[in-house]
């Protein structure tokens, strides 16, 4: 297709990514820092679990259809669970650093706290694994021509976008849950957000049906941004409250001298 | 391309192990493209835009169907696809003057039509020897057209794509996927998505061949790029009594009749040059005639030396013979144009009606008296074949270049009275069928090899009544005539080699082993080329000179490494002769070939135009033709999407962008409110 679908796509996959990184990150130095190790730790994931895929496409059966199959499946679940793996060893390296940073630091209180680097890993690892789902993608959209010619469905690119803007998303929530049940260790809660993880990916296992994979993931996005809004800190009231543009109130009746 | 060897240009082979892409183009990989040709004036052919031209497939069915493409369809631009027999010069022309809507044209090979040829009616008239000044009736073939059936599409200038694809496989995609997506359902408007192809063939080189030259080298740099390169290969040359191949310039007492034939030929799409009848069925026979002297002029050799010239190069303005001459006339070749007696050429001999066979003469040369007698007495010598009008001008012939040199009596021999009777003259289908060459279907091809047609057999006659002439001419024992015959088992082998298959056991055994390699199992490319700067030079050059070598050379006892060196043996002279080592047969009981030596005096003579060496890039009096390079030639085909859904897509991107800046900076600025339920005392950050 053409630079038209290219904008398109790369709007669609990246906008809500592009629109909190503007906002809420880009302004301070430290959470850029913490946006970009948590890409990182991301990447290390994706090396370790490609590592292990290419060992074992080697050493299989090429020309059995079942056995890459199955291969599939198992890789996909590894990388599921190396990233969650990375994600852990992520927050274990950030406790360590906010002790770090505190002794050093002269002032009294933390400069970044534990909630907003959970938000901040969260969307790193989103822009990383959003990176890697669609550049491939957006690259050959580029080109004349779209896909079809061997009778797949014509809507890939757009589905990609939609899929890709969802697992941004979803990174941002777990990456928020997550955190928040190993400060409090509900291990349940852990064990959710996992289970949610390769819930979604092996949803894409029913495409070329986009409607089955996409519908499905989305209801997950809702639900888990609901949970995620909760877990840092927001309830019904205070959403109410926003909306209907009664928060001056609220803010003057609550301000307390310090 | 690249497999043949002809070209100094770089392939890049797109190789890609991206599956997106691989769903969503399909690669044509047998295609044959049209490619750009300049010369000291114009430049022919065809030119791509440079990231190739994007089209809708649409196969054309009939010339009213042309009217879909060029006005009534509704989404231009079109790739036309047409069969062979709709490959007109009216369809090309109308399309190329509809170039906005027309971004290709792919023709697929198909059935041949009744008659065809691409070529000028009068080939070769500007740097023939009728001239206005040389005479002036006869110029511009004011009085015989050769060629009237030539359309002059290969001179034709095309600003888009022209690809030619076979009938196979590929072709088949490109027609289902055109059946599914592209076809018209009740007059109503098209559904997306279309199937579209895609033609990559930028040329580098523009006007004509003085621009690409000066080009090519304004380039200061170390290695300067060219940008085009000047056509030419090499003569293929061979005396019965060789000269010293140091010594140049005029031989005292010398007088050598010269034999020439022509070698290449051309069609419209360059790479799939056949011309059986234009240039294969006179060298084929000129190749019996040698072997036939062979014993003869060994015996009993005659007064006059006997040269055997195949030229290169002919078709684009005679440049093999152009550079003969012209390096005669320099003193830059073993004999001058003093030593030249006569001359005798081949010309096209395959298609004959009967038994007939014609001499042609030139009318204003013969104005001369001894002129006269000495084409009179050749004629004699060639007693049953006709001779044509003497007011007639020659075929476009090597023989006119030596005459616009010096007035050299000569005769051309043809099957043709007055225009030619090859209807595919410089086309892709002047091929094996042209000519006939039919085998009985149950013969493998080894067995093919050697059944004789009856095309050999009519070939066979003229080669045998060539080298009696030539005897004759050449003052040989009138005694020894009757016992010089041309073989019939040799001419059906070459005609097998050279128009079905050139990968046989016969062109094997007579081969280096270094070069057994450009042996395909199709016939050889007859197009002639780019002059290659090293001394490589294309698989017919090579077939011919190694053909020649084994009809007219003879076998030794040397060793290869001998053969590499044999100026350290007594007998041996590399100045009047060249050793080369064979590969030889495959006796029937062992799988190792019995290799040899071949000593024979045929030599390769490089036939570039002299206007290359004089830097005169504007000459009218050489050829000065060039060939364009390029960068990557490819095809391939894919399906486009509407215009509407990809705005749509744009749009869904613009506004889910816009909303989630929107979102975000709202939820921003409440985020106090937000995220407030859980507020601590001391936590001041947010």
């Amino acid at each position: 297709m053409t630079a038209s679908v290219f904008f398109g796509c790369t709007f669609i996959a990246f906008g809500p990514a592009i629109a909190l990184f503007l906002f809420t990150i880009a302004r301070d130095p430290l959470r850029v820092i913490f946006l970009i190790a948590g890409a990182f730790f991301w990447l290390c994931s994706l090396l370790l679990s490609s590592l292990v895929w290419f060992i074992t496409v080697q050493i299989s059966n090429k020309e059995s259809s079942s056995q890459q199959k199955g291969l599939l499946i198992f890789g996909v679940v590894l990388s599921v669970l190396l990233q969650e793996t990375c994600r852990f060893g992520y927050y274990k390296l950030l406790k360590k650093a906010n002790e770090g940073l505190l002794m050093l630091s002269a002032e009294e209180t933390m400069p970044i706290s534990i909630r907003q680097l959970a938000y901040v890993s969260g969307l790193g690892f989103g822009f990383m694994s959003g990176a890697f789902s669609m550049v491939n993608i957006l690259a050959d959209s580029v080109g004349p021509g779209t896909i079809g010619i061997h009778g797949d469905s014509q809507h890939y690119f757009l589905s990609s976008a939609f899929m890709t803007m969802a697992i941004v998303l979803l990174h941002m929530f777990w990456g928020v849950v997550f955190f928040d049940s190993c400060e409090k260790q509900h291990w349940w809660s852990l064990a959710v957000v996992v289970i949610s993880h390769l819930l979604v990916s092996c949803l894409t296992f029913q495409n070329p049906q986009y409607v089955g994979s996409l519908v499905p993931t989305y209801i997950i996005v809702f639900l888990l941004g609901l949970w995620a809004f909760f877990c840092s800190g927001g309830s019904l009231r205070n959403l109410k409250l926003c909306l209907t543009c009664k928060d001056k109130d609220f803010l003057l009746a609550n301000h307390r001298p310090r | 391309e690249a497999a043949y060897g002809q070209e100094m240009n770089i392939q890049f082979s797109d190789v890609s192990c991206n599956s997106v892409a691989q769903k969503i183009y399909v690669e044509l990989n047998n295609t044959v493209p049209c490619v750009r040709l300049l010369n000291a004036t114009h430049q022919i052919g065809c030119q791509s835009s440079i990231s190739g031209d994007t089209g809708v497939i649409h196969v054309l069915e009939s010339e009213a169907d042309l009217e879909w493409p060029l006005s009534k369809g509704p989404n231009p631009p079109y790739m036309v696809l047409l069969e062979s027999s709709l490959f007109t010069k009216s369809i090309m022309m109308k399309m190329k003057n509809a170039s906005s809507r027309v971004a290709g044209v792919v023709v697929v090979q198909k059935t041949s039509p009744p008659e065809f040829s691409p070529h000028t009616t009068c080939p070769n008239e500007n740097t023939g020897v009728y001239t206005e000044t040389y005479d002036h009736n006869l110029a511009h073939c004011n009085t015989t057209v050769w060629n009237p059936r030539g359309n002059g599409l290969s001179y034709e200038e095309f600003d888009s794509p022209v690809f030619s694809l076979k009938e196979d496989n590929e072709t088949e995609v490109i027609k289902q996927c055109y059946f599914d997506h592209n076809r018209v359902v009740n007059g109503s408007g098209l559904q997306y998505p279309l199937c579209a192809m895609q033609l990559f063939s930028h040329m580098h080189a523009v006007t004509d061949t003085a621009t690409c030259m000066r080009r090519s080298s304004m380039d200061f740099s170390t290695s300067p790029v060219m940008v085009c390169d000047p056509l030419g290969g090499y003569n293929v040359c061979a005396f019965i009594r060789p000269y010293n191949s140091t010594a140049f310039g005029h031989k005292e007492n010398e007088s050598v009749v010269i034999a020439a034939a022509r070698l290449d030929s051309r069609a419209f799409f360059l790479e799939d040059s056949t011309g059986a009848e234009g240039s294969v069925s006179g060298f084929v026979t000129l190749l019996a005639a040698a072997q036939a002297l062979r014993e003869a002029t060994q015996e009993a050799p005659p007064t006059r030396n006997i040269l055997f010239a195949f030229f290169h190069g002919e078709v684009f303005d005679y440049i093999g013979s152009s550079r003969m001459v012209y390096d005669m006339k320099n003193n830059m070749f073993v004999i001058d144009l003093d030593n030249v007696h006569s001359i005798l050429e081949i010309g096209q001999v395959a298609v004959r009606s009967g038994t007939n066979l014609f001499l042609h003469s030139d009318p204003v040369s013969r104005r001369n008296n001894t002129v006269h007698d000495e084409v009179g007495v050749k004629c004699f010598y060639l007693w049953h074949a006709s001779l044509t009008d003497f007011s007639q001008p020659l075929p476009p012939s090597s023989f006119q270049r030596l005459l616009r040199a010096r007035a050299i009596p000569g005769i051309v021999l043809a099957d043709h009275q007055t225009d030619i009777n090859n209807r595919y003259y410089e086309s892709f289908y002047d091929n094996a069928a042209h000519l006939n060459l039919t085998y009985p279907s149950n013969l493998s091809p080894e067995e093919q090899l050697e059944f004789v047609t009856d095309t050999a057999k009519s070939l066979t006659e003229v080669a045998t009544a060539v080298a009696r002439a030539l005897f004759k001419q050449a003052g040989g024992n009138n005694s020894q005539v009757n016992k010089i015959n041309a073989d019939p088992k040799t001419v059906t082998q070459m005609l097998y080699g050279f128009l079905v298959r050139s990968n046989n056991s016969w062109f094997q055994a007579v081969m280096a082993p270094e070069l057994k390699d450009i042996l395909q199992p199709n016939p050889p490319q007859y197009y002639v080329g780019v002059a290659k700067s090293s001394h490589q030079a294309n698989a017919l050059t090579y077939l011919v000179q190694y053909l020649l070598a084994n009809l007219t050379g003879t076998a030794t006892n040397l060793t290869q490494s001998q053969c590499k060196k044999p100026d350290e043996l007594p007998n041996e002279s590399t100045y009047l002769y060249s050793y080369l080592w064979v590969q030889g047969v495959v006796p029937p009981n062992s799988t190792q070939r019995e290799s040899f030596c071949v000593r024979t005096a045929v030599r390769l003579v490089k036939a570039v135009s002299p206007a290359f060496d004089l830097g005169d890039y504007i000459s009218k009096e050489y050829s000065t033709w060039t060939k364009s390079q390029w960068k990557f030639i490819k095809a391939r085909i894919f399906l486009v999407a509407s215009r509407d859904l990809e705005m749509l897509t744009l749009g869904v991107g613009v506004a889910v962008l816009f909303t989630s800046l929107l979102v975000t900076y709202f939820v921003r600025t409440k985020a106090d409110v937000l995220f407030s339920s859980v507020r601590e005392p001391n936590n001041a950050a947010y």
